[in-house]
């Protein structure tokens, strides 16, 4: 009976899942896959004897406030940090529940659940560190751009790899320090993993540490027989990944070149930037190029969520359609720091689903749009990736915003993005510089544009 | 290998083939409240940190561990579908307002 209730839960998730896979469902969905996790939860603690009331209590309690408060406070431009935590704390987790069954145990374990306690151990520690250094890079608290030791893939190598060594030995001589030592390991392992990836390949690593938190639950299952741990974390194990392989193919690039290239580290010198002329704009020469377009698509990139713009670029947007100005948004997808980052802070400001254009449905319609808006985006919308063989980021593929009548480029300076290279847009004799913070500048133009 | 174990294998490489097959064709508009959602099921393993509570002995070490497992579990089993909840909110039609 009980293995059918952890199964109906199970079953939960499955639909829920499926329901948040479209736009309709989404909500329910979400709350049919936390009716499961109630399930699971309430038929655990009436099964069980219970003879600890006293910790479970805390342990909620203290867990329910913090979850609670971080989710409902945090401001939506911050979604990406909270998400990294979040499967920080789930693979932490995982890993402590396999640490309390070794600490019953003891370490004489059949081979297989020895197996299984090291790698939930080890995939929950790195998840666990791997994603607070993620918190932290997309925070700010530590530096964006890819960091690491001279030989880091070897000595990444050889931890992983003394993970392994330790694994065995413990499962060999039946001692508990050993599996100790593998949380140590992989915790130096999650830091170092993370902290060579640079700030624009987040969205990879974020759906790749959602995923390591779904096996780390997985293995957690295998430990104590749980069928519900084990379907759901195979499923968010599953999920993760294909997400993961869908921004690697965003970016034209293999999982492992994300992980181990230390892309984004070689800065281009000031020498390396063309010295070009650019066509400088005011806010008043925008005003009119988008006053009198009939139609104008709106980029939105990382530096959106920096200058918190979605509210004023939603405002100039309404502005315009009130002029008859057809208005659209085209989101890239890798642009922002997660998966679908750009979708949540435009719908944050009530930008209608419909006026969301994906890359497929984007490509064809420049050619014909008047005006392109680019609000913080820089290497999607870099012509070299499709121009320019020998460009770090040939053949990513990109927004062609350039083959729009006219392109204005909102930039606080001319520096390169991410990949750390120049960008031949800004220097187009149909694009149109305004230098300034993406927010007051959506403000100065909306003025321009009501006094039109 | 017992077969407790075995049959544990086998649903472990059901349930990631249905992960994929249901993952697969989700807009993009919905990739983070689905990686977020996702993460909150990931709290799962809040099943297992109660599970160790039920036969907890007396050793402080093992208090400690069960607590903390709790109390990161249940954060990201709270915080995973709150926050998920109040991003698809967002997502939902709304009378838009104009100014001006």
């Amino acid at each position: 009976m009980v293995e059918l209730l952890y199964l109906a839960a199970a079953s939960m998730f499955i639909f829920g899942l499926k329901m948040l896979g479209s736009p309709r469902t989404a909500r329910r969905g979400n709350m049919i896959a936390a009716a499961g996790m109630l399930l699971a939860i309430l038929v655990t603690v009436i099964n069980e004897e219970m003879l600890s009331w006293g910790i479970i209590v805390a342990g909620m309690v203290t867990g329910g406030a913090i979850g609670a408060v971080l989710a409902l406070r945090v401001k939506m431009t911050a979604m990406p940090e909270l998400v990294a935590a979040f499967n920080g704390f789930g693979g932490a987790a995982s890993a402590l529940v396999a640490l309390a069954e070794l600490d019953r145990n003891g370490a004489n374990l059949p081979v297989e659940i020895a197996a299984v306690v090291a790698a939930s151990l080890a995939v929950g520690s790195v998840t666990f560190s791997g994603s607070f250094i993620a918190f932290g890079k997309l925070q700010g608290a530590l530096p964006g751009r890819p960091v690491a030791l001279p030989g880091q893939h070897v000595i990444n190598a050889a931890m992983a790899a003394a993970i392994v060594a330790l694994a065995v030995w413990g499962a060999a001589a039946g001692v508990v320090a050993p599996f100790w030592i593998i949380v140590a390991v992989a915790l130096v392992l999650g830091v170092f993993g993370v902290l060579p990836i640079g700030g624009a390949d987040m969205p990879v690593v974020i759906s790749l540490l959602n995923s390591l938190s779904g096996v780390a639950a997985s293995m957690a299952g295998f430990i104590i027989g749980n069928s519900a741990l084990i379907i759901g974390g195979a499923l968010v194990g599953a999920a993760g990944f294909i997400l993961t392989v869908q921004m690697g193919e965003a970016m034209n690039r293999t999982l492992a070149n994300v992980l181990f290239s230390g892309f984004g580290s070689t800065v281009a010198g000031a020498g390396e930037l063309s010295d070009k002329p650019v066509n400088r704009a005011t806010a008043d020469d925008v005003a009119i190029a988008l006053g009198y377009a009939d139609s104008v698509i709106v980029v939105p990139g990382y530096g959106l969520a920096v200058a918190q713009a979605q509210h004023a670029t939603r405002d100039l947007g309404l502005a315009l359609e009130d002029k008859g100005v057809t208005v659209d948004y085209s989101i890239h997808p890798v642009a922002g720091r997660m998966p679908g980052h750009m979708n949540v802070l435009l719908a944050e400001a009530d930008v209608p689903y419909e006026q969301l254009l994906d890359l497929d449905q984007s490509n064809p319609r420049f050619p014909q749009t008047d005006v392109v808006v680019i609000v913080g985006a820089n290497d999607v919308v870099n012509p070299s990736a499709r121009d320019d063989a020998d460009s770090v980021i040939y053949g990513m593929p990109i927004l062609e915003v350039d083959l729009a009548r006219t392109v204005i480029v909102i930039k606080r300076s001319l520096s390169p993005g991410f990949a750390g290279i120049d960008n031949p847009l800004f220097y187009n004799e149909n694009t149109m510089m305004f230098f300034s913070d993406g927010k007051a500048a959506m403000e100065d133009i909306l003025k321009s544009v009501k006094s039109l | 290998m017992s077969e407790v174990f075995i049959s544990g294998i086998v649903v472990f490489v059901l349930a990631a083939f249905v992960g994929m097959e249901v993952i697969s064709k989700v807009p993009p508009t919905l990739h983070t409240p689905l990686m977020s959602g996702a993460n909150a099921i990931s709290g799962i393993t809040i099943v297992g940190a109660l599970a160790a509570a039920s036969y907890l002995g007396d050793g402080f070490a093992a208090k400690v561990l069960v607590f903390l497992a709790i109390t990161t579990a249940t954060i990201n089993v709270v915080g995973g579908f709150l926050v998920t909840d109040r991003m698809l909110e967002m997502f939902k039609k709304k009378p838009v307002k104009r100014d001006g």
